[in-house]
């Protein structure tokens, strides 16, 4: 109709300021979905941060604590699980694996983490990938090391390079193992988990260190230390357990089964359910995200609003001309709420150009550098629901300019005004 | 519609806009006959504007008898109101007539999108409406390639009052209402202006109001109505209306 081409034509004749509205209205909304579609492969990828291992023992304590210094390295244990227990769980016949974790130490501030070769068998993150070397291998025997991929950038670590371990965690130990350099054997590919942030060393490597340790500070021979299972010790004690059970199914019976161990008091987490309840802790976050986001969308029509108002006073002597020649005052309101709502079409249909377009681009880099998968796939509801309130949004911000310049066209009728 | 041997008949015709007290239009009676050249002469302020408000349709009177082209104004809806405009009457205002982001021939074919009348009318005649736009452009000598493809901002003041004089005659409307056409133009164009407009209107077999305060301009009408004796409301010395332009 006649109304359709004459918006056309006037937003053609004020492209730039109009192509500046649209622009940041589109921004807006790049941030919008884009924060949404971030949050959800964080979400994907934070309760994914490891996956294959279906329970994880470790002393008595909160759940939360649990998973985090057994897989994200934050705090310490507060007790240790006996080499006992370690061996009665793992000989459990639902058991397929276990790897054993033992912590405690740390490497320039990084988390030196002593286990064996099943942790670099068995360990599974983001989407049941499997741990891989950049170079070299897995710490074999002896004093070496396998090295995580944040580790080895930021120290600047080569296979090959001796590494000396702290006791305790933190940056500045004063007590070093300083006779026992490890050799880095391997590096491993980043991964994007705190796996890129630990040291991998053999189990057998960190108690002993820790025997000679110990008997150099109480002056005990360290051939008699080795037979020693008194306080002190921490031969075969571990931080935490990973299980890989048999069949799935069994982990909540096997979970009832080790927190009720009457030998010692163990707790077992589903790592899933634990991260899942951690996201939700940090929900706080995400819904700051989104309500920033969700203002910078209302500014981004609220410049719309302004650009339609200021060109109303302007537009006015344009109505009484478009009312002389026949054009009736809902054909003057459909013209500037037809323009309110095709602009925010507009904005909308770039703005998603433009996120999928930044994934597109962005996908590789993201889930290699900070472990974030983000799924390019069509809108969910929630994203449609969004774009939804925008457009309804524009709708209403075409409505007020569109019901002045109707009550200015009533009531200028053909008298040219300004 | 039917011949009609008279274009505006107007009898008590009374007119106050809403929240005023005092009407700002009083006229006993008014009769203006086909092809005539009416010189509606009056102040501004003198509520000329209001007057013509009324014979486009946009408001209507509250007590008296209004027709336009033998039609009751009373007797029809907003929505009918606007379309019988649309069909029946060509404007040409005082000054920035033309829609700026229209090119100079869509200007000018800008009534035939809201009139299938007019649009019929220019089509029975010529191949399109670009073309009749272009050959009334032509008359008014304003059909220059470099003319056409300006941007309308771009004319002189002059130039851009005869396309809206091209317009107004699309389509052959019955009437055509003038509104200070020519009082952004110089003394030469004025005459000028006029004389195109009688030349048109002739073409067009349209009648022409020609509303001015300009007694300069008088001389080429048949007939001159001073507005403050056809408008008792106005004669009343009543504080004038800012309503009124």
């Amino acid at each position: 109709m006649a109304i359709l081409g004459l918006a056309i034509k006037s937003f053609r004749n004020r492209k730039f300021t109009t192509g500046l509205t649209v622009l940041s209205i589109a921004l807006s909304v790049m941030l919008l979905l884009g924060i949404e579609k971030i949050r959800q492969g964080a979400e994907t990828s934070f309760t994914s941060t490891i996956s294959g291992t279906d329970l994880i023992v470790g002393a008595r304590s909160s759940p939360v604590q649990l998973l985090l210094y057994s897989v994200f390295h934050i705090g310490n244990p507060t007790n240790n699980i006996s080499g006992h227990s370690y061996e009665e769980i793992s000989d459990h016949p639902q058991v397929e694996w276990a790897i054993p974790l033992s912590l405690g130490d740390s490497h320039k501030g990084y988390r030196v983490v002593g286990t064996t070769e099943q942790f670099y068998q068995h360990y599974r993150f983001a989407r049941g990938q499997q741990l891989q070397l950049e170079q070299g291998q897995w710490f074999g025997e002896g004093y070496e090391a396998a090295v995580g991929a944040e580790v080895a950038a930021t120290l600047g670590y080569r296979q090959g390079d001796q590494i000396i371990i702290a006791h305790g965690s933190g940056d500045e130990s004063f007590i070093t193992h300083k006779d026992k350099p490890f050799r880095v054997a391997g590096i491993l590919k980043r991964t994007g988990t705190p796996v890129d942030r630990a040291v991998y060393v053999g189990l057998k490597s960190i108690d002993s260190i820790h025997q000679r340790f110990n008997a150099d500070e109480h002056d005990h021979d360290p051939l008699m230390a080795h037979a020693d299972h008194g306080e002190e010790s921490e031969q075969g004690s571990l931080s935490a357990i990973l299980l890989g059970l048999k069949s799935r199914g069994a982990a909540l019976s096997m979970q009832r089964a080790i927190n009720q161990d009457d030998h010692e008091p163990l707790t077992a987490i589903m790592p899933g359910v634990v991260l899942l309840e951690v996201w939700q802790m940090m929900s706080v976050v995400e819904k700051i995200l989104m309500v920033v986001s969700g203002l910078v969308v209302t500014v981004g029509l609220f410049s719309m609003l302004i650009i339609l108002m200021t060109s109303l006073n302007e537009r006015r002597r344009e109505m009484a001309i478009l009312r002389s020649v026949g054009a009736r005052p809902a054909h003057v309101f459909v013209l500037i709420m037809g323009e309110a709502v095709f602009l925010t079409l507009l904005a909308i249909g770039l703005g998603v150009a433009m996120v999928y377009g930044l994934m597109l681009l962005l996908q590789p880099w993201l889930e290699s550098m900070y472990g974030l998968y983000v799924v390019i796939s069509w809108p969910n509801t929630t994203e449609l629901m969004l774009l939804m309130i925008i457009v309804l949004c524009g709708f209403v911000v075409g409505l007020i300019p569109g019901i002045r310049i109707y009550r200015y066209s009533l009531a200028d009728g053909m008298t040219i005004r300004v | 519609m039917a011949e009609e041997s008279t274009v505006i008949e107007i009898a008590d015709l009374s007119f106050t806009w809403k929240k005023q007290a005092q009407p700002v239009l009083n006229i006993a009676s008014l009769q203006i006959n086909r092809g005539e050249r009416v010189f509606l002469r009056g102040p501004s302020g003198s509520g000329k504007s209001t007057l013509l408000n009324l014979l486009a349709g946009v408001a209507l009177p509250q007590s008296g008898m209004l027709k336009v082209l033998g039609q009751d104004m009373n007797a029809l809806g907003s929505a009918q109101r606007d379309h019988f405009r649309a069909h029946h009457i060509g404007f040409i205002f005082q000054m920035f007539n033309l829609i700026p982001y229209l090119s100079v021939v869509e200007n000018v074919t800008l009534p035939c999108h809201f009139s299938d009348k007019r649009k019929h009318k220019v089509l029975a005649q010529a191949d399109s409406l670009d073309d009749e736009a272009i050959r009334l452009l032509d008359h008014l000598d304003m059909a220059q390639a470099e003319v056409l493809h300006k941007q309308v901002n771009e004319l002189s003041v002059g130039q851009q009052q005869r396309v809206a004089a091209a317009r107004a005659l699309i389509g052959a409307p019955e009437l055509v209402i003038a509104d200070e056409p020519t009082s952004s133009l110089d003394a030469d164009r004025r005459t000028a202006f006029i004389d195109l407009l009688f030349r048109e209107c002739d073409n067009a077999n349209a009648t022409l109001i020609f509303v001015s305060h300009d007694n300069s301009l008088q001389a080429p009408f048949q007939r001159t109505i001073e507005f403050d004796q056809l408008n008792s409301a106005a004669s009343d010395k009543q504080p004038k209306l800012h309503a009124v332009s």
